[in-house]
């Protein structure tokens, strides 16, 4: 448009960037793609037995078949729900006793140390010690997922509240501050980004615990898709299922981090100088 | 601590006392700031300038001693400890009360010459506006009393010379009292009106500094008195 009163440098820089950029996005696309060119021409020359590893073209049919059945959506709404109130519970508890723990002196001598030591046991390794406790219910897999999610979340708000820079707290408290707006305008900011960190990891811990979970005797879910079509040797729907899991691991991280670039706005401001 | 004092006074600090362990750094100090003075606490490093300066603002429980300090105070420390995660004027508005602190934050925020600042966060700004923030969010308070703790002492010297002069602007418009915590001889005596040295833990000397207004420090009586407050605090003439 205004060509003209463009200065040189301006009109120079975009295409520059342009040349750097684009083609190394797409770059990064050739490998999967080759990868799984191979893998469907490998299924359907017969390289690959169907029985082991089915198709992605099978794997797509399949997905789809479960989709539009409603068998899909069934299973996946189980496990979700299962995942929701499992981190909910485990991490209303972790930020609760991080917070005790990391602002008391009190709270820290009574709850880090037995949190320390339980955090040695293996949680995942509690299942046979689970099953006798709660049975082999839902309740089974909420405590997984539960117990997954604390670890992650109790360190990483432990640690951001005690990383706060002391100076700030007292700057807020010559600002007049009493001991709750200081909480409210300097610890609970000041820790957040440590407990977008921690709820990030969770949330990884407490897939992985429910993936666990719902192979014991569970009746609904996506685990339970897999080990009832591994019985019929229906490999590709325990592929799919797996895939499933790994979409929504991808999905919950891509919505933390969303919500951490609005919630932590300042720190952009932070990088940008 | 927060009662009134008598008379004039602004401040009144009678026998503190503050140690570390076994090291006494504060052993019995006294000291006055008049209503709308400005004094300057001079001493060497280590010698109990800023721990003084933290009990007069509350900050440390374990000192001990008569300390009575107005109502509103603002304080003002080396690092301007702005919060990064809230915007400049929500720093300066922080816990003030009432819906008009918005706009009493961007009032003082033009004061110091930041009006346009006012959504910008902490971190895009250069070490002299953070500074100036710093100031802003103490000056909001309306304080009768200013605590600086060194305030200057990390800005270059064109920028810490800027700031000397907005200080002294702001004071001959608020008329704000002030203890000016520094090491730096040249800047008590163009903004003070008194002169303090601590040394062993007490105010080891007092110099009131009766020189004209707008100071400079090519104004004879400088010189005199910077040589006397060097050889006081242990930098003699060579």
């Amino acid at each position: 448009m205004t060509a003209v009163a463009d200065p040189p440098a301006l009109r120079s820089r975009t295409p520059l960037r342009r040349r750097t950029r684009g083609p190394r996005r797409w770059h990064r696309l050739i490998s999967p793609l080759v990868l799984l060119a191979v893998w469907e021409t490998a299924a359907r020359t017969g390289v690959l037995p169907e029985e082991k590893v089915p198709a992605p073209s099978l794997v797509a049919r399949t997905g789809w078949r479960l989709a539009t059945e409603g068998q899909l959506s069934e299973h996946l709404l189980d496990s979700l729900t299962r995942a929701a109130v499992g981190l909910l519970i485990g991490g209303t508890l972790a930020v609760a006793l991080a917070a005790t723990a990391a602002l008391l002196r009190v709270g820290d001598n009574a709850i880090d140390p037995p949190v320390q030591m339980a955090r040695m046991l293996p949680h995942l390794g509690l299942v046979p010690l689970l099953i006798i406790w709660v049975g082999i219910g839902e309740e089974l897999k909420i405590s997984l997922v539960a117990l997954g999610s604390f670890f992650p979340l109790y360190f990483n708000t432990y640690a951001g509240i005690r990383d706060i820079d002391q100076r700030l707290v007292e700057a807020a408290k010559t600002c007049g501050l009493n001991q709750w707006e200081r909480l409210r305008h300097v610890v609970l900011p000041g820790a957040l980004p440590s407990l977008f960190l921690g709820l990030r990891l969770a949330i990884g811990a407490g897939w992985l615990s429910l993936v666990v979970g719902e192979q014991v005797n569970a009746q609904t879910g996506i685990g339970f898709l897999m080990m009832e079509a591994r019985e019929f040797a229906q490999t590709d729907v325990v592929v799919f299922g797996l895939l499933v899991y790994a979409v929504l691991g991808l999905l919950s991280d891509t919505l933390i981090r969303i919500a951490e670039r609005r919630t932590l706005a300042w720190r952009r401001g932070l990088q940008a100088t | 601590m927060a009662t009134r004092p008598a008379g004039d006074l602004t401040v009144r600090v009678t026998g503190l006392r503050r140690a570390f362990g076994d090291a006494v750094v504060l052993d019995g100090a006294d000291l006055t700031v008049g209503r709308g003075e400005v004094v300057a606490l001079l001493g060497g490093s280590g010698s109990g300038k800023s721990t003084l300066l933290r009990a007069l603002a509350g900050l440390d429980p374990e000192a001990t001693g008569d300390i009575v300090v107005p109502d509103h105070y603002g304080v003002v420390f080396q690092e301007h400890r702005l919060l990064p995660w809230k915007r400049v004027a929500d720093n300066v508005a922080l816990g003030l009360p009432g819906a008009g602190a918005r706009a009493r934050a961007l009032a003082a925020l033009t004061e110091v010459g930041l009006g346009d600042r006012g959504d910008a966060w902490p971190a895009e700004l250069s070490g002299g506006q953070s500074q100036r923030v710093a100031v802003a969010r103490a000056l909001v308070r309306e304080p009768e009393l200013l605590l600086l703790d060194e305030p200057f002492g990390a800005l270059d010297a064109l920028t810490r010379l800027r700031m000397q002069q907005l200080l002294q602007r702001l004071r001959d418009r608020h008329g704000f009292a002030a203890l000016l915590v520094t090491h730096d001889v040249d800047e008590a005596l163009l903004l003070a009106d008194r002169a303090l040295v601590l040394e062993g833990g007490r105010i080891a000397e007092e110099l009131p500094i009766g020189l004209p207004r707008p100071r400079h420090q090519d104004d004879p009586g400088f010189g005199g008195l910077r040589r006397h407050l060097l050889d006081r605090l242990g930098v003699p003439a060579v």
